[in-house]
């Protein structure tokens, strides 16, 4: 475990280096975003901005300054955002693991359940049309799915806002507060959701119908318990391994993906941020939301290897 | 008493004739009252316009911040903070008298003092150099005048001191000695001068603004709250206009959109209002090197390029022909010059006559062409086909991002690229930078990046920008663009079309020169 975590620490200063590095080769600078935000600057203007940012430096010089000051937890300062890219970053932390979490645990719980249902009943109309369902979401390009279903649930049945978190009108307690999230997350939920469900839903199908096949799946039922039970008890839990090691390594998809669900919804979260700060060549953001991101996908999949030591002890063993 | 008696009926049968009245005029009387939703395409980086500049920042730093002047729809300066000016007859200071009794948010008085802060602060820390330069001091002899003196006559002056380039901010609050481009104060607890202030900033989510009660100018203004939601995607706000969730958004640009919107009934899509912003679209070309540094060859290129496809394929109509540098929305725009309709055998023959002949194959030579984000490609593919036909085989250039244009373009390694640029109010701010030899800086977007340099056009603007009498003012400018358009560092095509759309519920929207960079006391919502 000690080596799995130093292991993790050089990966991310192998993260840090190859981002300043890969940002630093692009043509242009920031200075160039700054004056178009300003509608164009004048010479001087744009000489002072490259000399903030130390950029007139040499490049080893600027991966020192920028490493280092990583190091003492100071990822910058956000020019188009006016605030230190930490506090950006935080700020904004909320609302993406807000959407990442419910939409994968969505993904998740009906993908499980739609498995199951599509491995006991493997030729049934239904499952047939469970299984199109899960594919047609899995296929769609995710900012497609968004609008059109703003486009059924906003515009033509007024059911749902267009965009952001909150509704500025409405004003509160806690509960009605928590009410008008929710009323926002839909959406967005389903939407980043969709891609997921077809991929969990066919692996749980695929993995409950090995694990049915097996001999202590054959021992339960002629010992003559329910069927329920079998299959929920005894062959879930074995089956849900792959299941549990996808989601962990798709979690690193599922942020990228609430990059396009965020900018479609307007959703305030690092997604939006993300592709804001790209466009506008950002680069202490850009370093900064990176820097995160590799951070959230080590921690799953540390976190997914916990959940997987728990459902079966003999990884655990292995070491 | 008894006389009393006898006038009531009378006195009464007046009232209600009265009362008839209004209401019959009701329809278009403003209504008090009321919260009006509008989208923003972007975050600001903050509310203060006199350390940024942008429509961004100057669409809720006009509410929040009040100026000198405002103007109509037809560039007339109008009263506004300062309730009359006089431009003295050297032209050499220009003196303004603030409204008695207005005050800032914090309840404190606006000073003359506060002016000169004002445009010292600006002068500072604006990137727009050329808009105060001229401005040697501010002199306040009484708390509410104040004289602004010029080294050198300054026309300019007089669209500079709009709301998006001159808000009056409270020396006591932005003076402590921060720096003003950093001031905790420019996002939060604003203490602005304007018709509305602030309740709350929220990055990428929204500003909500509340009417200011003390606000100079009495009964506005009209409505009691205006929340901006920020709303990036373009198909979210479309679909939040269509159902009724927004009731106004500026600067929208797509076609498709807004011709939809046209058709509906309860929306308003409108091109007016932008013409002091001035944005146009161009062809520029790099006149020091390579092919396109021969005029014969940039006019072929022009002739061969159709406007009118532009304007009816690219744009769907939505938006409007443009041939110089200024914008056609503007007193000083000259129509009156080459604008290059299309004529291939002129092209042909002209680039036969540069020298160029067709080679085997039909070709004459190779040019790129860039474009610096992603809605110019149509036209830099249309370019592309359009001077196959005269042999000039073009080869577009794609950019991952802006950075990469901006640094081939301001580098100089460009043959021809499409570009946007704004004219920012007077031609001072915003033309004379793309023309005049003295502005060819490396490095630097937006600046004299065609490397173009003709002394008679330095010598008119330099005189068009210190001419006070407006005809003679206009006759320079006119020359100036029928020289620019002959020689032609760039090729104009056509305004960006900048849309206003608006609910029916909206009573007047902002369609003013500077469109919601301008104060929006005077709207309302019907029927609040």
């Amino acid at each position: 475990m000690i080596q799995r975590v130093a292991n993790a620490a050089l990966l991310l200063i192998a993260v840090l280096v190859l981002n300043f590095t890969m940002m630093h080769l692009a043509p242009g600078d920031i200075a160039d975003t700054i004056s178009q935000s300003m509608g164009g600057a004048d010479a001087t203007v744009m000489q002072q901005i490259r000399a903030e940012y130390g950029l007139d430096q040499p490049f080893l010089f600027q991966l020192k300054t920028y490493i280092t000051k990583v190091l003492h937890f100071d990822l910058g300062y956000s020019y188009f955002y006016n605030q230190p890219v930490t506090t950006l970053i935080l700020e904004k932390l909320p609302a993406t693991l807000l959407l990442v979490i419910s939409a994968q645990l969505l993904a998740l719980v009906l993908g499980i359940l739609m498995g199951v249902y599509a491995a006991r009943n493997r030729n049934g109309f239904f499952s047939f049309l469970v299984t199109l369902f899960a594919l047609l979401g899995y296929s769609a390009p995710v900012f497609w799915t968004g609008i059109l279903l703003l486009i059924a649930f906003s515009l033509k049945i007024q059911w749902f806002p267009v965009a952001g978190m909150v509704d500025v009108t409405i004003s509160g307690g806690f509960f009605t507060r928590a009410l008008d999230i929710a009323h926002h997350l839909f959406l967005p939920m389903i939407t980043l959701a969709s891609i997921f469900i077809a991929l969990y839903s066919r692996l749980c199908r695929a993995s409950v119908m090995e694990v049915l096949g097996t001999d202590y799946v054959r021992t339960a039922k002629a010992k003559g318990l329910p069927e329920r039970s079998v299959v929920y008890k005894h062959a879930l839990r074995n089956a849900l391994a792959p299941v549990v090691t996808l989601a962990g390594l798709q979690f690193s998809a599922v942020v990228s993906g609430a990059v396009l669900v965020e900018t479609v919804f307007s959703w305030p979260g690092l997604g939006s941020l993300a592709l804001q700060s790209i466009i506008a060549r950002d680069t202490p953001t850009i370093l900064g939301i990176l820097f995160f991101s590799a951070l959230v996908v080590i921690v799953g999949n540390l976190l997914t290897d916990i959940v997987l030591r728990m459902l079966d002890p003999r990884i655990a063993s292995k070491g | 008493m008894i006389r009393i008696e006898i006038l009531k009926p009378f006195a009464l049968a007046m009232t209600s004739v009265f009362c008839v009245g209004a209401s019959a005029l009701a329809a278009e009387e403003p209504t008090q009252g009321g919260t009006l939703v509008m989208a923003l395409q972007q975050t600001p980086r903050h509310l203060n316009p006199a350390v940024q500049s942008g429509t961004a920042t100057g669409g809720p730093g006009a509410q929040l911040f009040a100026a000198p002047l405002r103007y109509d729809e037809d560039w007339t300066p109008q009263p506004y903070l300062a309730e009359s000016w006089e431009v003295a007859d050297d032209g050499l200071s220009v003196t303004l008298n603030l409204v008695q009794d207005a005050v800032f948010h914090d309840g404190e008085p606006i000073k003359s003092s506060d002016v000169a802060f004002s445009v010292k602060t600006i002068q500072e820390n604006h990137p727009f150099k050329a808009m105060f330069e001229p401005v040697t001091a501010v002199d306040t002899p009484d708390e509410h005048t104040a004289i602004l003196k010029l080294s050198k006559p300054h026309p300019a002056l007089m669209l500079a001191m709009s709301s998006q380039l001159m808000p009056i901010i409270p020396e006591h609050v932005y003076g402590d000695g921060q720096d003003p481009k950093a001031h905790p104060q420019n996002s939060e607890d604003v203490v602005g001068s304007g018709p509305f202030k602030l309740v709350e900033f929220k990055r990428d989510e929204h500003i909500i603004l509340e009417r200011f009660d003390d606000f100079f100018i009495e009964g506005r203004p009209y409505l009691d709250r205006l929340v901006m939601r920020i709303i990036k995607d373009p198909s979210a706000r479309s679909i939040g206009l269509e159902n009724g969730e927004l009731h106004l958004s500026t600067f929208e640009s797509v076609a498709r959109d807004i011709n939809r919107w046209k058709k509906n009934d309860n929306l308003t899509a409108t091109p007016d209002g932008y013409a002091a912003i001035g944005p146009l679209d161009w062809l520029a070309f790099n006149t020091a090197s390579g092919k396109t540094a021969d005029i014969n060859v940039r006019k072929a290129i022009a002739y061969a390029v159709d406007r009118n496809f532009i304007l009816k394929a690219i744009h769907l109509g939505i938006a409007d022909e443009a041939s110089t540098g200024i914008h056609p929305g503007s007193p000083l725009y000259n129509a009156d010059v080459e604008t290059y309709a299309l004529d291939i055998d002129k092209a042909n023959a002209l680039l036969d006559e540069a020298g160029y002949e067709k080679d085997g194959d039909g070709n004459r030579f190779s040019l790129n062409i860039d474009f610096g984000w992603p809605e110019m490609k149509p036209k830099a593919e249309y370019v592309k086909a359009a001077l196959k036909k005269v042999g000039i085989d073009v080869n577009v250039r794609a950019s991952a991002d802006f950075p990469t244009w901006a640094k081939r373009i301001s580098t100089y390694d460009f043959d021809m690229t499409w570009d946007t640029v704004f004219n920012w109010g007077d031609p001072v701010i915003g033309v004379h930078r793309t023309y005049l030899s003295s502005n060819i800086k490396e490095g630097v977007i937006w600046s004299n990046t065609q490397s173009y340099q003709n002394s008679e056009v330095d010598s008119l603007l330099e005189q068009a920008g210190i001419e006070t009498d407006s005809t003679k003012r206009a006759e320079l400018y006119a020359q100036f663009q029928e020289i620019v358009a002959d020689e032609l560092p760039l090729y104009t095509t056509n305004t960006l079309p900048y849309h206003t759309v608006y609910s029916e519920k909206v009573g007047n929207p902002p369609l003013g020169i500077w469109s919601s960079s301008s104060p929006m006391d005077l709207m309302y919502l019907k029927g609040e």
